[in-house]
């Protein structure tokens, strides 16, 4: 019965402590309009790669707000860190789209007042109120960057050029082949067979009703003989590529350019199939212990310049189409390798990592969800 | 006194293994002088830039200070509550006493991962929120059991006649212990202290889910190899720590040795 | 008497005669001097680690709500069912245990020689020496030297490089189940072997004196005298290494990671830590926890908690 009180008393609380309602309460409402003296100190959760010292320095010298930073290599990581000692661990957590909702809608994360950050009003249309960060009207955090995840090869063992993911399903690479581990992979599965075997007719590789999740599942059950490792972390890759353990696989463009940077051979691509991605928010922690150190992060992170400086060094695309210009003049020619300013077409192409739940959204509730995912990937590995 | 090729054919499995563990720890101590940040063979070059680098970065400071205090602060409580309990089931009969041995070794014998998991949930459902403290709870249960097996293993090696002596000429508790009691089994404590010490300076997986925002060294360590972008730092601070500890270790092991006289009284 | 230490004397002195009447207590009623000295670490350990446990324990007998991931009291045994109907985490479990052993194994078979020759032919100066080699790996970061393995059994890796260079062919043991063998094989030696040492320091030599005086050879002396007594210290580290082995997930996620690689600490992390679904993971780590119950039951028959 320890845990019935538990989970009674911190609803209470944060029921009490989250003035805001997920659903149609107008803004201002328990929302800070300036943003205050700053604490000294934030918390944050983010992907590799995400707070390096050359956007990090300047924001400290700037606000005295000491950045202690914590990596998670994948979404669901991040909700249990978010959640871990009650939730006021940490400040703001860097979640992809599969994990903002599942924060929002476990009221992990408190809604923020765009009107603080003066570069939201120049973001891109698309990622200003997205589904994914944005409920009942409520902005639960400032969208930051988005991109594919990439197929990468080894230019000088792998020709011709891969076009297709099937480059990573077939046996031409045997023992050659890494992708992440990640139960979200399956979605990469499912993408390839919603162009490769039409018949099975999944529109989209978050939605999969039992017979589709299946027909994943056993692609992936079948690559396994062809897989060296299943990365865990990004250095995983770095090493996989780098030392001759693998010469094809699935990556982001954060490994592709650290390779680059140690002179190994590769290049990254998206196939003709197109890609699953990630939109990332930087959102706020219900119970953030310095929010004011949040809010000029936030201000910070959306500015044109540091969004270049991030978009080139983890090889993503800025939400703030200004970056674009800089983004060139720090690396010419980047602003159109990484898609920056790119057509609301190439947006849509990409599809974005979100939650998979039981509601298929279209009248259906026969899909399978995160759970279910989860065990599949587990038993799948082995 | 064994056979010459015995001794022969011991010392050079003995040699043997030795390499086996120092070749990883040379490695270890030429890579730190990488100049590629991605580890590969052979070594591209050399530099002493990253010795420089880990020198001046604060959080390589701030994480080895937390887990200098975490593990003193740990060895203290081990010391304390390890050899309490070593001499009360050393000295005294009751029940349930093979139960209370048996409890104080299952924070080392279950995975590390379950001890994280309970206490974390455990400081969770009382809204104790994580830090040092936290840290030096989840380390002192495994902890414990080091201090406790050497001090009840040194115990259980001396009269307990002595104490009765020591009473029969008139000492009180407190002199006991000071002159009798103490002497004993202070060389187990320090052998159990210096374990438990780096047991605790080392330890990821329970620290992991006790640890909260800070980062203790391992911890610290976990972020740079999850990058993989700076990993002679980390190199760099392994060689360190292992050319500062020789000093200590070689001391502790010359302590435990010279008074063997008490323990191996019926040994020679 | 008092000649002797002059602080033994004149009892009419208060603090002391105060000091007396409680040791009199004490001597008098053993039993308080019991409770006094136990109760504190009892105390400190149920109180939290035990009660924590239970709690653990407790929740493996609930479930998760799928999307937000919070845990639901509905009392079931889903979890103990999809584990045991699930061939995938039987073989998971089965594996870790197996590796547990060989580890154990591989660890008391490098051990003993080296134990053996440290307590009873080297000299005191090499003595030293030895303690020092063997304690010193321990004091750096565990981390580092299971990462410092990928960079040994890797494609382009020392190892491979060695082979190549004496033209035997290329070994692809990178992040197999080999490669998580050897490397916990390697980390927990230190372990093993400081039992072990401990173990065979303490036989007695006028034993072997007496074994050699009633005409045993120097084989049969090692197999029925030093051997029995120093299996005690060999379980003490078995002990070590087993339940290391059995409850890790940083070896397997780093030095292991190819298909099939999977250790019950992987698991259990990646429903904590990843999907943070307690229960499952709590019902998961039951398996080691009944394992190593069992294997200290055992142990501590046969003398080992008295060699640790």
């Amino acid at each position: 019965m320890i845990r019935i009180k538990r989970a009674h008393v911190l609803l209470a609380a944060l029921a009490a402590a989250l003035c805001v309602p997920a659903a149609g309460v107008s803004s201002g409402n328990g929302l800070p309009t300036t943003i205050g003296k700053g604490e000294g100190q934030l918390n944050l959760v983010a992907w590799e790669g995400y707070t390096q010292p050359q956007w990090v320095k300047p924001f400290t010298k700037a606000t005295g707000c000491k950045v202690n930073a914590k990596y998670a290599g994948s979404s669901d990581e991040m909700v249990t860190l978010m959640r871990s000692g009650g939730g006021s661990q940490y400040d703001m957590v860097s979640a992809s789209g599969d994990a903002s909702l599942r924060l929002i809608y476990g009221k992990d994360v408190q809604p923020v007042n765009v009107n603080l950050i003066p570069d939201w009003k120049n973001f891109i249309p698309a990622l200003k109120s997205p589904p994914h960060n944005t409920v009942g009207g409520q902005h639960y955090g400032i969208s930051l960057q988005w991109g594919p995840n990439t197929l990468l090869y080894n230019t000088k063992k792998v020709t011709p050029v891969p076009t297709s993911w099937s480059a990573i399903y077939s046996p031409r690479f045997k023992g050659k082949v890494t992708v992440p581990d990640n139960p979200i992979q399956i979605a990469d599965a499912a993408l390839y067979l919603s162009k490769s075997q039409p018949a099975l007719g999944i529109k989209d590789p978050y939605e999969l009703n039992q017979n589709q999740f299946n027909a994943a599942v056993a692609l992936l059950k079948a690559q396994k003989p062809l897989i060296k490792k299943y990365w865990a972390l990004a250095s995983d890759e770095i090493d996989l590529f780098k030392n001759g353990d693998a010469i094809i696989g699935a990556t982001w463009p954060y490994q592709t350019n650290t390779l680059i940077a140690a002179k190994v051979p590769v290049k990254d691509l998206i196939p003709k199939e197109g890609a699953t991605g990630w939109a990332d928010t930087w959102m706020l922690s219900a119970k953030a212990k310095h929010p004011n150190c949040a809010y000029m992060w936030l201000k910070w992170v959306s500015t044109p310049n540091v969004q270049a400086q991030q978009a080139i060094y983890f090889g993503e695309t800025p939400a703030n189409p200004k970056a674009c210009p800089i983004m060139n003049q720090l690396a010419a020619g980047s602003a159109a390798q990484y898609h920056c300013g790119a057509s609301a077409a190439y947006f849509r192409s990409i599809k974005f990592w979100k939650t998979p739940v039981a509601d298929c959204g279209n009248g259906q509730k026969n899909c399978m969800d995160y759970t279910q995912w989860q065990q599949a990937w587990t038993q799948l590995k082995g | 006194m064994e056979q010459r090729s015995t001794r022969w054919a011991l010392g050079s499995w003995t040699v043997l293994v030795i390499l086996f563990l120092w070749l990883p720890l040379g490695l270890i101590m030429v890579y730190a002088f990488n100049n590629s940040n991605v580890q590969s063979w052979p070594i591209p070059g050399f530099t002493t830039h990253w010795f420089r680098v880990a020198w001046h970065a604060s959080e390589v400071r701030t994480a080895i200070w937390l887990s200098v205090r975490a593990a003193l602060l740990a060895t203290g409580f081990a010391l304390v509550l390890g050899s309490a309990a070593a001499f009360a089931i050393a000295r005294f009969r009751f029940f349930g006493r093979e139960t209370v041995s048996f409890l104080l070794v299952l924070p080392i014998a279950l995975p590390g991962i379950i001890t994280g998991m309970a206490l974390n949930s455990f400081f969770v459902f009382n809204h104790i929120s994580l830090s040092l403290t936290t840290i030096v709870i989840g380390h002192s249960t495994f902890c414990v059991v080091l201090v406790y097996n050497n001090a009840l293993a040194r115990l259980r090696r001396s009269s307990p006649s002595l104490l009765e002596a020591s009473a029969d000429l008139g000492a009180d508790g407190w002199q006991t212990f000071r002159f009798v009691i103490w002497p004993i089994i202070s060389t187990a404590l320090v052998a159990g202290g210096l374990l438990a010490f780096a047991l605790s300076f080392d330890e990821v997986v329970v620290t992991f889910f006790t640890a909260g925002a800070q980062n203790t060294l391992p911890l610290l360590i976990l972020g740079y190899i999850r990058l993989g972008q700076q990993l002679p730092i980390v190199n760099a601070i392994a060689s360190v720590m292992i050319l500062l500890t020789v000093i200590p270790v070689a001391l502790a092991q010359r302590l435990m040795r010279d008074t063997g006289v008490v323990a191996r009284g019926t040994a020679k | 008497m008092s000649a002797i230490n002059p602080e033994l004397g004149a009892p009419d002195r208060p603090l002391r005669a105060a000091r007396l009447r409680i040791s009199g207590f004490f001597w008098r009623h053993r039993w308080a001097k019991a409770v006094l000295l136990l109760a504190p670490p009892l105390l400190a350990f149920g109180f939290v680690y035990l009660a924590s446990l239970g709690a653990l324990f407790i929740s493996s007998f609930w479930t998760v709500d799928p999307f937000t991931t919070e845990i639901k009291h509905i009392w079931n045994i889903d979890n103990y069912r999809t584990i045991w109907d699930s061939g995938a985490y039987r073989s998971i479990a089965l594996r870790t245990i197996g590796i547990a052993a060989a580890v154990t194994f591989t660890d008391a078979l490098l051990a003993f020689p080296l134990g053996y020759f440290m307590a009873r032919i080297a000299s005191g100066r090499s003595r030293t020496f030895l303690f020092v080699a063997v304690l010193l790996p321990l004091w750096s970061s565990y981390l580092i030297r299971v990462y410092i393995w990928r960079l040994i059994l890797n494609e382009d890796g020392v190892m491979n490089w060695t082979l190549g260079k004496v033209g035997l062919p290329h070994l692809h043991l990178a992040y197999t189940n080999w490669a998580v063998w050897i490397v916990f094989s390697y980390v927990w030696l230190p372990f093993m072997i400081l039992p072990v040492f401990g173990a065979l320091e303490r036989v007695p030599h006028s034993l072997i004196e007496a074994s050699r005086d009633l005409g045993a050879g120097g084989f049969q002396t090692f197999r029925r005298v030093v051997l029995p007594l120093a299996l005690p210290g060999v379980i003490a580290g078995s002990i070590f290494t087993f339940s290391l082995t059995l409850g890790d997930y940083v070896t397997p996620l780093l030095a292991g990671g190819r298909p099939g690689t999977q250790f019950i600490g992987n698991v259990v992390y990646s429903s904590v830590g990843i999907s943070n679904n307690v229960p499952f993971a709590a019902a998961f780590a039951s398996i080691p926890l009944a394992v190593m119950a069992a294997y200290l039951l055992i142990a501590r028959r046969l003398g080992a908690f008295e060699a640790m």
